[in-house]
């Protein structure tokens, strides 16, 4: 499982600040890799230092599929903060990710 | 050349299209064998129609009678829904689930958590069904409901393209496949889902007609094989759907030589001495009062003292009130029901639709085996629809009981001032044997009567006769048919009185007759005696008399010898010696 997790962030006095996300793919697809390539870009402008992404491939651990509900490929779940949210789509528009998230820019007050 | 083009031909209808049985009772029968194996089904209906019910028992079924383990991809209800719903049903899906014959896989979708970012496809549907089918080698799938999809995901357009991928999918899997989809108000489903499935399509209804509702299938497209197209009732009870098929859309069913007594020896005699054929069908018509149910549950003991078992259904009275109201005119029912001989099923009538009871008849024959079935009366159950409605039913009913080799008796109550023929002929001409139960009304008094209108296949009595219900059940009179037409109750009594004082007068003239001749005969012969004994004596003396002249003869002959040798006549001279 440690793997999985490209960036580990562990600051406890900041706990509300850590964002868990998870990106489900399957297999090595253009839409998958489309989609690692934006979730990186996005998360290093705007959460950077304060997220970790775990990408599972579904092809190699399917019975974790059901764990998140997931259907549509690819989909990033964000698991911290709560509550959960689901983003389906390779990423590509920026700004829907952003809405999804629920992330603000990082110039506009919290 | 030839020959192989013959084998070709006569090869061709050969392999036919391989089917998954579905398990569910009736409905394998109307699609001839099961559903298309290794193909997607999809069963529509509106809310409450039984999609899911129908969908599970197929899973079920399917993995307790054959072998064939089942997921179930629930987009609407949780496991713990789902396992809960389905107790009271009598499937145990926990327990199915714990032996890895079932998964039940929840996929939760919710719009609102959901935002759309671009290109994207359903691989994860695909990774969940895949991984489920391989881990308990599942041979049948059901996807419940596809709407869900449609309403939780964002992009239809890519739904609709990644559910024709799944449908190719899943054929290539190998596994039979169930949609469940919500009925659409102009199309079949909602999102039109019918024109991605083309094999097989059923169809769910759940009407309400004059405040009855019923349940019904309707197999609307079968590709590559024939199946019943009508629209079947079904139930839903605990133990899951029963359809009502038409039974074989054939009039092809043995038919048996087998006679059976009614269990009234009045009654037996008139239907040619033996009783009615088995597997045949009973009317019993009559107005209120006729002792339709005395009749019924005669039939019912006669074929209970026979050892056989009898499903009665009343849906007048109850059970105990009919065993009571029996016992007092000498029909002991309750035995044969502590023996499991007798089966009374009482049902409101208006607890559901006509269809509905015949699917229940349907079931509780299956289950019991019987060999006459009893509806009493049938006139209720034609309340619950339609005129044509239930006699295309009860034509069902009827012949499949035929099929079955079961007899049956169905009451019929005509409603007063009607024509007592007019009101049973529309179900009338399916029955085999028709008894009329007719109230005689004469100098006062109401009597009843009987008689056969019609019985199939046998001489029978064409009388009316008159029956009374005393304390050893009925019992048929003999029925007065003199120059005055039919006499009954006490004007019978009064003729049959009446022609027993002719009777005796008769005999006294006749012995008066008698004795009179033998008087005569005595006096002749005492005539006669007496002439005899005249004649005895006359002849006596003409007797004496004749006896004296020989005499005399003799004695003067002999004279004239003695004279003539005294006179020393001329003895030479002979005789010319005389005295002229």
């Amino acid at each position: 499982m440690s793997g999985h997790h490209e960036h580990i962030v562990n600051e406890p006095s900041e706990d509300e600040d850590i964002w868990q996300l998870r990106l489900y793919v399957a297999g090595q697809t253009p839409k998958s890799l489309t989609a690692c390539a934006n979730l990186n870009r996005i998360c290093e402008e705007y959460l950077k230092g304060r997220y970790s992404v775990e990408v599972i491939d579904l092809l190699e651990k399917p019975q974790l599929a059901a764990g998140d509900q997931i259907l549509a490929i690819p989909t990033l779940v964000r698991q911290l903060p709560a509550p959960v949210r689901k983003i389906i789509g390779d990423l590509s528009n920026t700004e829907r990710v952003l809405v999804g998230l629920d992330l603000r820019h990082p110039e506009m007050p919290k | 050349m030839r020959e192989k083009k013959e084998t070709i031909t006569q090869g061709l209808p050969r392999p036919s299209l391989a089917k998954t049985p579905t398990g569910i009772r009736g409905l394998d029968e109307i699609v001839q064998g099961g559903l298309p194996k290794g193909r997607v089904v999809l069963v529509a209906g509106g809310p409450g129609s039984g999609k899911t019910l129908l969908a599970m028992e197929f899973l079920v079924r399917g993995a307790i009678d054959y072998g064939e383990p089942g997921v179930f991809v629930a987009f609407e209800e949780t496991v713990e829904e789902l396992s809960c719903n389905f107790v009271s049903l009598g499937f145990n899906l926990e327990q199915l689930v714990q032996e890895g014959k079932l998964i039940i896989d929840y996929v939760h979708l919710d719009r609102s958590e959901m935002e759309a970012t671009g290109e994207h496809n359903l691989d994860g549907l695909f990774v969940r069904l895949g991984y489920a089918i391989d881990s308990i080698g599942a041979k049948r799938v059901v996807l419940d409901t596809l709407e869900m999809l449609f309403a939780g995901l964002p992009n239809e357009g890519i739904v609709r393209a990644e559910l024709q991928r799944l449908f190719r999918w899943l054929k290539t899997r190998g596994v039979t496949a169930i949609m469940t989809a919500e009925r659409g108000n102009e199309t079949l489903t909602r999102y039109g889902m019918e024109e991605y499935v083309s094999d097989c399509v059923i169809t769910l209804d759940h009407r309400v007609h004059e405040q009855i509702s019923t349940r019904r299938l309707h197999v609307l497209k079968y590709r590559g094989s024939t199946h019943g197209t009508n629209e079947y009732p079904f139930l839903i009870d605990e133990d899951g759907i029963s359809v009502l098929p038409v039974t074989s859309m054939r009039l092809d069913h043995a038919v048996c030589t087998d006679r059976i007594s009614t269990g009234i020896a009045g009654l037996d005699s008139m239907l040619g001495g033996k009783g009615i054929f088995r597997g045949s069908s009973v009317l019993l018509s009559g107005t209120a009062g006729m002792g339709k149910t005395t009749f019924a549950a005669s039939f019912a003991d006669g074929a209970c003292r026979r050892g056989e078992r009898v499903l009665y259904l009343p849906f007048e009275e109850a059970p105990q009130q009919i065993i009571r109201n029996m016992h007092a005119v000498g029909l002991d029912l309750a035995p044969w029901v502590q023996q499991g001989l007798l089966n009374l099923h009482a049902v409101r009538p208006t607890l559901y639709g006509l269809e509905m009871h015949l699917a229940k008849i349907h079931r509780l024959v299956e289950d019991f085996r019987p060999s006459l079935v009893i509806v009493d009366p049938v006139t209720n159950l034609i309340a619950a629809g339609t005129l044509a409605e239930s006699e295309a039913m009860l034509a069902r009913l009827i012949d499949w009981l035929k099929s079955q080799q079961i007899s049956a008796v169905f009451t019929s109550l005509t409603p007063g001032g009607a024509a007592l023929e007019r009101s049973q002929v529309g179900i009338s001409s399916l029955m085999d044997t028709w008894l009329m139960l007719t109230a005689i009304e004469s100098s006062g008094e109401r009597n009843r009567g009987i008689q056969i209108v019609k019985s199939r296949g046998m001489a029978h009595s064409n009388q009316i006769r008159e029956f009374l219900i005393g304390d050893h059940g009925i019992e048929l009179c003999d029925v007065y048919t003199g120059p005055m037409g039919v006499l009954t109750g006490a004007a019978r009594f009064t003729q049959e009185a009446r022609e027993e004082a002719e009777r005796v007068l008769r005999e006294q003239e006749i012995k008066h007759h008698r004795n009179q001749l033998k008087r005569k005969q005595a006096v002749l012969e005492a005539q006669i005696a007496a002439l005899h004994a005249q004649f005895e004596a006359e002849r006596s003396e003409i007797d004496l008399a004749i006896a004296q002249a020989q005499h005399l003869e003799t004695t003067l002959a002999s004279d004239r010898d003695e004279m003539g040798r005294l006179r020393h006549g001329d003895a030479a001279s002979g005789p010319q010696q005389s005295e002229n």
